[in-house]
């Protein structure tokens, strides 16, 4: 035992300092598209796979349903640019229509009123938090991201955040996957056995929008009320760790 | 039972795939298509340097052909999927029970005094994917264990038809996550293989690269599991660490962690944005680190403890059953599709065999694992070394894929992914991904001879596989 824990120092401290301090791997993360330009009619028809961009009056990117394969980006870098950074209040939205980039212009507001109420609902949180997290038919990157915040550079127990396998004891939710018909009913049984105040975590574009399977699966608010969507494919670890964060009012 | 319309096709098919698997083929994989009035079942065998499609069609408005399972064992899921997708009944199947629908629970398969059922998920304790395992025991032994997949099941393949070439390797990525690169590649030999199109030298080496890493992080995060499961804390983290590095490093190279958006049919989209010295550089450090920690881990005798003897797989069932991957090999069952049926830059590198296994137990398939990252990180090397200047370089060549369909298949951490793909007029037409984690999976059901509840997290773990990819 003593050989793991000399193993145990080699490295030194590897845990991030964020968010006290910046990350340089969080800052140079690659997020959902914007749009840059502003091009009346640009032709953009059958550039997105799952149809993100949206051309009603001017260029807009649902980033609910960008699947970060940057072919906008590479085929239109006049129009469109990648998200900077994995973290900041743009890498979450706390209402589907707020994923929509540039905001439409009531929007804003609408946001507030939501950040509002989410705060007020989960003041009581502050210090210790208890995740729940349910596979709603990921592909299983997500879930790797989500260990990953287990691991020695994330570490959230640091944060005061903590994993539990019941979900009486579960004040956040973080659903993952497209919805899958299968795991509708499980997704609200947990989401029903969970005590008041609860929030619940849309990650990645599945758990959005279905991302490429949304013809068919539209993620996991068909099912459950979401509080905080994270869009990625999958998100990086950061980004979950983000919308954690704002879930429960430590970051606004 | 009666069976109905049934033509000389399926008996041939099963004497052909009888014939085959008795000359040391195996059976890797069985579709079915309906066209029509008319459905057709397809067979792959894999043979030494090429994966041959055996078909039988099934006379209009067949509802129902002789099982091929009592005959070729493999058979057994594939069946049932082939039933749940067309609704057509392998008449004499053994257990012919919905997999990817939603079914009753399964009837108890083992009863007697005192033996009682542990539902084990769909929601599990921990971050996991969901599916359910259903533990008959009475009380510490696992007499006998029952899976239930059809939760994850989202209709992946279905979803591929109608899409574009270059459209369907973006779902290929999305259809087991962990093994985004390798599903990429089986896509895209199939369709490259279909427009006849030969990608350039270097795109192939940096396949590899990203191939080859995504295969570190696989069998870096079993080594996670497995120590977590032991309860050693500190090897969880140091193995955690180590993965956390790769999936860094594939994201500096791409931008995505789990290397999307770099295969394309045709080659690659661009060359890694990291210099390919600094990319040496850094496995360099992080070898001598896996390394250190993994000698270190297979010296922990109290973890030892919990793998040595623990889900054993018998070398003849995993003969019988063609069991791929690590799996395959920690039971001496090696079918490695990078040297048998060599693809893209494997040819060229020549990845040196397996060692020998026969153990079958979790540990060896650990210690096939620490083999095969020792491998992988040689064969980086050999790929990026001496790489040329990239400005001179092109990362892909056209590939306009005509009317046809054909296989393709790559080597994924889990074992071989295979890929039925048919195109015609652009569009997909078919595509049926065929994971090792589907063709391993049911071999869960073998391994619990003598072991009880604690030794089910690391039997799980030491399989190393998705859910996502197993029910699609």
């Amino acid at each position: 035992m003593s050989l793991w824990a000399l193993r145990g120092l080699r490295d030194g401290v590897v845990t991030t300092r964020w968010p006290k301090k910046p990350d340089e791997y969080a800052g140079a993360w690659r997020g959902p598209v914007t749009v840059i330009g502003g091009a009346a009619a640009p032709d953009v028809d059958g550039l997105c796979p799952t149809g993100a961009i949206e051309v009603a009056g001017r260029v807009r990117v649902d980033q609910g349903k960008c699947i970060l394969c940057g072919r906008c980006v590479a085929a239109r870098p006049d129009l469109f640019a990648w998200g900077a950074g994995a973290t900041g209040p743009g890498a979450a939205a706390l209402t589907r229509e707020a994923l929509v980039v540039p905001e439409v212009a009531e929007t804003d507001e609408a946001v507030a009123v939501v950040r509002a109420a989410l705060a007020a609902r989960t003041t009581a949180l502050r210090r210790s938090v208890h995740v729940r997290h349910v596979d709603a038919g990921s592909d299983g990157s997500e879930e790797w991201e989500i260990q990953a915040l287990l691991g020695p550079v994330y570490d959230i127990h640091r944060l005061g955040i903590f994993f539990t396998a019941s979900p009486r004891h579960a004040d956040v939710l973080l659903a993952t996957g497209a919805g899958a018909a299968g795991l509708a009913g499980p997704l609200r049984a947990t989401y029903d056995g969970m005590p008041d105040p609860r929030v619940v975590i849309a990650v990645g574009t599945d758990a959005v929008s279905g991302g490429l399977l949304g013809e068919r699966l539209t993620g996991v608010a068909g099912h459950v009320p979401v509080d905080v969507f994270v869009p990625g494919s999958p998100p990086s670890p950061f980004g979950i760790l983000n919308a954690l964060l704002i879930a429960t009012g430590k970051l606004r | 039972m009666t069976i109905t319309g049934t033509g000389p096709a399926v008996a041939a098919l099963r004497d052909a795939l009888i014939d085959r698997t008795g000359r040391g083929e195996r059976l890797a994989g069985l579709s079915a298509s309906r066209d029509g009035a008319t459905v057709t079942l397809s067979a792959y065998v894999a043979a030494p340097g090429h994966v041959d499609t055996l078909e039988a069609a099934l006379p209009p408005g067949a509802t129902g052909y002789p099982s091929l399972t009592p005959a070729i064992s493999a058979a057994f899921w594939y069946e049932r999927l082939i039933h749940d997708q067309t609704g057509i009944v392998p008449e004499g199947h053994p257990r012919l029970a919905p997999l990817v629908k939603p079914g009753d629970p399964l009837p108890r398969h083992v009863t007697g005094y005192g033996l009682f059922t542990i539902p084990h998920g769909p929601v599990r304790s921990g971050v996991f994917e969901s599916m359910e395992y259903l533990v008959e025991t009475p009380g510490e032994a696992i007499p006998h264990l029952n899976m239930r997949i059809f939760y994850k099941h989202r209709g992946v393949a279905g979803r591929f038809t109608g899409m574009t070439a270059g459209d369907g390797v973006l779902l290929a990525e999305r259809a087991e996550g962990i093994a985004s690169v390798a599903h990429a590649l089986a896509y895209c030999h199939a369709v490259e293989a279909i427009a006849g199109c030969e990608i350039p030298r270097e795109a192939a080496l940096v396949r590899v690269a990203h191939a080859e890493l995504e295969r570190i992080a696989n069998h870096l995060d079993v080594a996670v599991r497995l120590a977590d499961a032991a309860g050693l804390a500190v090897a969880t983290a140091r193995f955690a660490l180590h993965k956390e590095r790769v999936l860094r490093l594939v994201s500096a190279m791409c931008g995505s962690r789990f290397g999307r958006g770099v295969v394309v049919p045709g080659g690659i989209s661009a060359f890694p944005r990291k210099p390919a010295a600094e990319i040496l550089a850094e496995l360099a450090a992080r070898q001598k680190q896996v390394t250190g920690d993994m000698r270190a881990l297979l010296g922990t005798s109290s973890f030892l403890d919990r793998l040595r003897g623990t889900g054993p797989l018998t070398p003849a069932r995993a003969r019988e059953h063609g069991a791929l991957g690590p799996i395959g090999k920690a039971s001496g069952f090696a079918d490695d599709a990078r040297l048998t049926r060599p693809y893209d830059g494997y040819a060229e590198l020549a990845a040196a065999p397996p060692g020998a296994h026969s153990a079958g137990d979790a540990l060896a398939r650990l210690k096939v694992r620490d083999e095969e990252i020792t491998q992988a990180f040689g064969l980086i090397q050999l790929a990026l070394s001496d790489f040329p200047e990239r400005t001179q370089l092109t990362p892909n060549v056209p590939c306009a894929p005509g009317d046809g369909r054909t296989l393709g298949w790559a080597e994924a951490p889990q074992g071989e992914v295979l890929y039925d793909v048919a195109i015609a007029g652009g569009r997909i037409t078919s595509c049926q991904p065929r994971s090792a984690s589907f063709h391993n999976l049911v071999l869960m059901h073998e391994v619990f001879a003598g072991d009880i509840l604690t030794d089910f997290p690391f039997i799980e773990a030491s399989f190393g596989l998705s859910a996502a990819g197993a029910a699609l």
